[in-house]
């Protein structure tokens, strides 16, 4: 009776045993931070985290009224319009090719795979300064010089927006390989019957058996490339950053919203308050992207 | 449709894949070409696809000036990866088995209090985290490097999600002989497990290894900067040569490349995992 009763307790130990570390980690290093930057969000904080002066809302009407802080978000717009079909197109394409191999499906997926090891710095290096270098040694401008333009200066002309092309081709790059490990899970998961079934109704290998097999089966792995996608053009920072500033500072444009927190939370000023701010609202604006999105495709829906 | 047109398309899609997997090879290509050149050979007016003499010197180069501390940061990134997989790997492991295995009444909602991490995104806690770091005196040391990301709700994730699929029998068995949840944890279920200790340890190294806002905001001198910082202020400065940041980025890329390389199948593994499902 006394060892029956010992042994869940025991279990319960057993528990924070395994977990306890970790979960006061994630505690102290997670949520405290999270919760002081709320609270840092309603003080007048330059330069310090432990401010005195109480400063309501004030801190979000200064970002909210603040225009680069909104076109922050504009930037961040314009960035996923373009990287997510792009990423999202690539990646599919890929997938179904690399499959669709008999032979050497490995290697292919390991060359598109491999940009995966490859840092957003050192990548941004060689998009900045060997790819699209704006002199006429760069390989775009070398490329564009045996059809005839003149060089482009790739990362400063803003008319028209040359610089959106590097930023997304190196995210591009960077991650394709990553999607496409797992559009090529979810295609392996597609029971082969479905096929044999589409055949024997004659429907045309190809399009239609894309149209209405391949791509409704990829639902739930569409669903998840494209939250993540949006999430991680969300937090672009580091190509952003490696591309654009120079020794001189950071370009008035293309500023996604991580840069501009960037430079106002541990910038000169080190407005830590407003900085909190405005992490508190990407973080609901994320939230409320992240809700609605999963709404709209019925994420959470029990898949049967 | 004719045996000839879809041998025809068989045909197209290889072409394509392979022009394809060269365009996705050329900035390693780039990297290698440039590293190894001589400044004049990069800046040429005519394009040259290998340099007219592979300058290996360039690496001693590298690692000769005084101005830029290539091996230092070296050192501190392999220190600071290192300690931040070993970490998380004991830590989440820990975790996962116990939030998969121990019974215990609240166990659901610590796993929903740990995946809640995973929906704030990490763009929304570094002003946070900093103030926190800065608060405990960490800031430009390895604590404050290591430390705060060490508890990563997405490998303690992957751990319980493969604990939950171990098989029982072989815990059972370790039960049969006498050993409680501890020992049969360390003696039975992490010698068998050794593929996903292998995917998300090869994840956190690289991932580890790659990162660069943490570090920056962090690592505020010279002392403390990882590869990728020192990278990136060799970047955005005037006063490096071309051929010297190439080699640089070259030599920082190598050991990440050899782990990758070696470890592709778990990682292909993990991040299959990682998916959606469950």
């Amino acid at each position: 009776m006394l060892s029956r009763l010992l042994g869940p307790q025991r279990r319960y130990l057993w528990f924070w045993v395994f977990t306890g570390p970790f979960v006061i980690g994630l505690t102290v290093f997670g949520y405290v931070p999270l919760l002081w930057s709320i609270t840092l969000s309603f003080f007048d904080a330059h330069n310090t985290v432990t401010p005195s002066h109480f400063v309501g809302f004030a801190n979000y009407t200064a970002i909210l009224s603040d225009s680069a802080f909104t076109s922050s978000l504009a930037t961040f717009a314009v960035f996923s319009l373009f990287i997510v079909p792009a990423t999202y197109a690539l990646s599919l394409a890929l997938a179904l090719m690399v499959n669709r191999l008999r032979l050497a499906r490995a290697f292919f997926r390991s060359v598109f795979f491999l940009p995966t090891a490859c840092s957003y710095v050192v990548a941004s290096m060689i998009w900045k300064l060997s790819i699209f270098n704006g002199v006429r040694f760069g390989l775009a401008n070398t490329v564009l010089g045996w059809l005839g333009p003149d060089p482009v200066a790739w990362l400063s002309t803003t008319r028209p927006p040359w610089y959106w092309v590097v930023i997304v081709t190196v995210r591009l790059w960077l991650q394709a390989g990553f999607y496409l490990v797992l559009f090529l899970a979810g295609l392996q998961r597609i029971p082969g019957t479905l096929y044999e079934a589409a055949a024997v109704d004659g429907a045309r290998p190809g399009w239609q058996v894309f149209r209405y097999i391949t791509f409704p089966q990829l639902r739930a792995t569409s669903v998840a490339v494209v939250l993540l996608l949006v999430i991680n053009a969300f937090q672009a920072f580091d190509e952003f950053y490696n591309l654009l500033s120079t020794a001189r500072g950071y370009p008035p444009y293309a500023r996604p919203p991580l840069v501009y927190l960037y430079y106002v939370a541990l910038g000169q000023g080190q407005d830590l308050g407003m900085g909190s701010a405005g992490a508190v609202v990407l973080a609901l604006v994320i939230a409320v992207a992240t809700v609605v999105q999963a709404r709209w495709f019925g994420l959470g829906r029990k898949e049967a | 449709m004719g045996e000839g047109l879809r041998s025809f398309a068989r045909a197209l899609r290889v072409v394509i894949l392979i022009a394809l997997a060269v365009l996705f090879l050329i900035p390693f290509y780039l990297l290698v070409r440039n590293g190894l050149a001589s400044e004049s050979d990069i800046t040429a007016a005519h394009w040259t696809f290998f340099p007219t003499h592979v300058r290996w010197g360039n690496v001693r180069e590298l690692f000769d000036d005084p101005s830029v501390p290539m091996l230092h940061a070296l050192w501190n990134s392999t220190r600071i990866a290192v300690a931040t997989t070993a970490g998380t790997l004991l830590l989440a492991s820990l975790a996962g088995y116990g939030l998969a295995r121990i019974p215990y009444p609240w166990a659901n909602h610590v796993f929903y209090g740990i995946l809640g991490t995973l929906m704030i995104p990490s763009a929304v806690t570094f002003v946070p985290s900093f103030v926190l770091v800065s608060t405990l005196g960490w800031i430009s040391t390895l604590r404050g490097l290591i430390v705060p990301t060490l508890f990563s709700g997405f490998a303690a994730f992957l751990f319980r999600q493969y604990f939950l699929g171990f098989p029982r029998e072989l815990e059972d068995a370790a039960r049969v002989d006498g050993l409680g949840y501890w020992r049969t944890y360390w003696r039975v279920v992490v010698p068998n497990s050794a593929p996903v200790f292998a995917a998300v340890g090869a994840i956190v190294f690289i991932g580890s290894w790659n990162a660069f806002l943490w570090p920056l905001v962090i690592g505020q001198d010279q002392q403390s900067w990882t590869v990728q910082v020192a990278l990136a202020t060799f970047n955005n400065g005037q006063t490096v040569n071309l051929h010297e940041m190439f080699v640089a980025a070259a030599v920082s890329i190598l050991p990440l490349l050899v782990v990758f390389v070696v470890l592709q199948r778990f990682i292909v593994a993990g991040v299959e995992r990682s998916g959606i499902d469950d």
